[in-house]
């Protein structure tokens, strides 16, 4: 799965742990979910959406 | 930043690491001067086993409380990483000692089998994931 979720982050001058903390995960998580070598939950996946309150569809796309 | 339940797990591993150096020195101690015999020699040689049952405990106490699920995720993988290093490794030894290829080993060995395990488990986290994700024990 791709994702936005650097693009986003940068938008809101966020880092990986602004991030993370938001989202009560390890700045590891954001990092392995951001640089797609882990595709999250889909509980998490809503919390992320939730986060940039965006529809999970523009976060996240299929490859 | 590690988690609560990491913090928690890795505190709980150096206490029982520690409970069990001592418990092993005592029962070493015990049974090298011949203090200790029947239902007691029993006891005695069992109490260094409490603590190890008790880090596998740990983990599975971190596995539920974990509320990261990355880093839950890669602990699973650990975990079947050390499962499978020494379920295989001890089928073969088993094997081998059974045509008295080699000589017997004692069976707690698969406990030590199985802590290298976890940490051949960090070294294929690293790999999977990047330096920065492989966990120690």
């Amino acid at each position: 799965m791709k994702n936005r979720l650097k693009v986003l982050r940068a938008e809101r001058d966020w880092s990986q742990s602004d991030l993370a903390e938001r989202l009560s995960v390890s700045r590891q998580s954001v990092n392995a979910i951001e640089t797609g070598r882990y595709d999250p939950s889909l509980p998490l996946a809503f919390a992320i959406a939730r986060i940039f309150a965006l529809p999970i569809e523009t976060i996240f796309t299929e490859e | 930043m590690s988690s609560i339940a990491e913090r928690r797990y890795r505190a709980q591993i150096l206490i029982l690491s520690a409970v069990y150096a001592t418990l092993l020195f005592g029962a070493s101690y015990v049974f090298k001067h011949q203090l200790v015999d029947g239902p007691t020699a029993c006891l005695a040689a069992v109490l260094p086993a409490l603590p190890i049952i008790g880090i596998f405990v740990s983990i599975g106490r971190y596995l539920v409380d974990e509320r990261d699920e990355y880093l839950r995720m890669l602990m699973v993988r650990q975990t079947l990483w050390a499962s499978g290093f020494a379920l295989a490794i001890s089928t073969v030894w088993g094997f081998l000692e059974s045509f008295g290829v080699v000589a017997h080993v004692e069976a707690y060995a698969v406990a030590i089998l199985w802590f290298g395990g976890l940490g051949l488990g960090s070294v294929a986290n690293r790999l999977t994931f990047g330096q920065d994700e492989g966990r120690g024990q």
